[in-house]
């Protein structure tokens, strides 16, 4: 009998099952396109011939695994990235979040920080940062002990001022950090009310329960079973009328909890549990 | 032999090229198209739009884990690459390939992946080369690979490389690419 896979499928599912056998790190329900072409590429920075080639190398060699780690995880952020998420939020989340005495709110994803403190500037001058506790958390420590730090390149500062202004920035940007030999210091106050902490959302499970939690551009990396169950995880962990934020391009429409949610801001993919 | 996508990749010009090749399409089209045109991370869908006045298929900025259906025209959303699964699109925010996000590469190598000889990438105006790898990649698998005429492109250096580097199967100029997708996808006429 023959299977429909073609050798480097066969090599690929292999590949990931050997990395969870492993090290217990779970790809396997990753989106396939993205992971594959994040493989095939450290390939060719590797020099390795093969999947089975790197199959090989890894197993025995942590250091392999730990490039591959690196290079599979894809950390693209920045501050007010998509500028009209920030726009609906202060306009339509904040009024609803003044009602309540006590915020949570966990930025599931949030890679080196920037989006955590974007959320710190704007609930700072929306007036109610001293009652929120955000806790960020990503999979990946490395990304993680950047985000602690606060510490961004002074290059970026130029493109994150004019997304800060774009998404209705009400200072001058340059109020929250501190320039130094190329790096900008984001000012220790916004970071008083910030948890980092490493959370897999794969295999984790829920640790409080929130009024709001963004988890964008993340999902995107896994396949339709793994979504649903995060999304379980997300649904579990949001309190009654709790607001779910999604990346740009992503929706609930595709997934098994679309009927929990509503539309709050549809464009930007703010949605509020309803049941 | 039936057709599961039409992939396309343009770069600079590509707006009137796409144009040319949505409106000549008969609206019974059934085959899925996908494509990518590279654009400003921050455009918003007006691309879509300005496309949709041209054409009576659907059209949508593709949107994570959205269903392949027949008839529709799906769009890399600005500042992401669209990527083809098995009868579904992901999204993905790696880095730029070639400058661009979307790139042509990603969408072509992936659904060449996925829909080997069963599908056809396309290649129209262009000034620089990402598209070029994509395109061997759906070559490699059996696809069929169709290029702009060069001279019929506002910007000629994605068609040429393209060229130059792929054993394509066919060079058409820009008005007779639509017609010939007809061909391709029912031989039977409607
Ligand atoms: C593209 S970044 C998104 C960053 C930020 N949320 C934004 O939209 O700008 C994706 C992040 O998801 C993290 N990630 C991937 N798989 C994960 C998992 N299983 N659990 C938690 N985080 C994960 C990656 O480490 C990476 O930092």
């Amino acid at each position: 009998m023959t299977t429909e896979l073609n050798p480097e499928d066969i090599e690929f599912q292999l590949l990931v099952e050997g990395i969870y056998c492993r090290y217990g790190y779970d790809f396997r329900n990753y989106a396939p396109a993205s992971l594959k072409r994040r493989i095939r590429r450290f390939l060719h920075v590797e020099g390795l011939p093969t999947i089975s080639a790197l199959q090989d190398r890894i197993l025995h060699d942590q250091d392999c695994i730990k490039r591959l780690l690196l290079s599979l995880t894809v950390n693209t952020t920045a501050m007010f990235r998509d500028p009209g998420f920030y726009i609906a939020f202060r306009e339509q989340v904040v009024p609803i979040l003044r009602t309540y005495p006590f915020i949570r709110i966990w930025h599931a994803g949030c890679s080196t920080g920037q989006e955590v403190y974007s959320m710190a500037i704007l609930l700072q001058e929306a007036g109610i940062y001293h009652r929120c506790r955000i806790y960020g958390t990503d999979a990946n420590e490395q990304v993680l002990q950047t985000a602690r730090t606060g510490i961004y390149p002074y290059k970026q500062m130029q493109e994150y001022t004019r997304l800060y202004l774009k998404a209705g920035g009400q200072r001058s940007f340059s109020e929250y950090y501190t320039a130094n030999h190329g790096s900008a210091i984001f000012h220790p106050s916004l970071r008083e009310h910030i948890v980092f902490g490493q959370h897999n959302l794969v295999t984790d499970r829920s640790f409080n329960e929130f009024n709001v939690i963004i988890c964008r551009n993340v999902l995107i990396y896994f396949n339709q079973t793994l979504q649903n169950q995060v999304h379980g995880l997300f649904y579990n962990s949001l309190c009654n009328f709790g607001i779910l934020g999604l990346g740009k391009q992503e929706t609930i429409r595709f997934t098994a909890y679309e009927g929990c949610y509503e539309a709050l801001v549809s464009a930007e993919k703010l949605y509020r549990r309803c049941n | 032999m039936a057709f599961n996508l039409v992939a396309i990749g343009t770069s600079l010009g590509g707006l009137s090229a796409l144009k040319i090749v949505l409106q000549n399409l008969p609206e019974r089209f059934i085959t899925p198209i996908a494509i990518a045109q590279h654009r400003h991370k921050e455009s918003d869908n007006t691309l879509s739009s300005l496309l949709q006045q041209f054409t009576g298929l659907p059209i949508h900025e593709v949107e994570d884990k959205q269903k392949i259906l027949p008839g529709h025209v799906y769009i890399a959303p600005a500042d992401y690459h669209l990527l083809v699964e098995a009868g579904h699109f992901s999204l993905s925010t790696d880095e730029p390939v070639s400058y661009a996000r979307p790139s042509i590469d990603v969408l072509l190598e992936s659904a060449a992946d996925v829909y080997g000889s069963q599908m056809i990438a396309i290649l129209l105006t262009g000034a620089n080369r990402d598209g070029v790898q994509g395109l061997a990649a759906v070559k490699a698998r059996g696809g069929v690979t169709i290029v702009q005429e060069p001279q019929t492109a506002e910007s000629p250096i994605l068609p040429r490389a393209a060229i130059s580097t792929v054993q394509v199967d066919s060079i058409l100029p820009l008005p007779c690419i639509a017609p010939y997708l007809v061909h391709l996808c029912n031989p039977a006429g409607w």
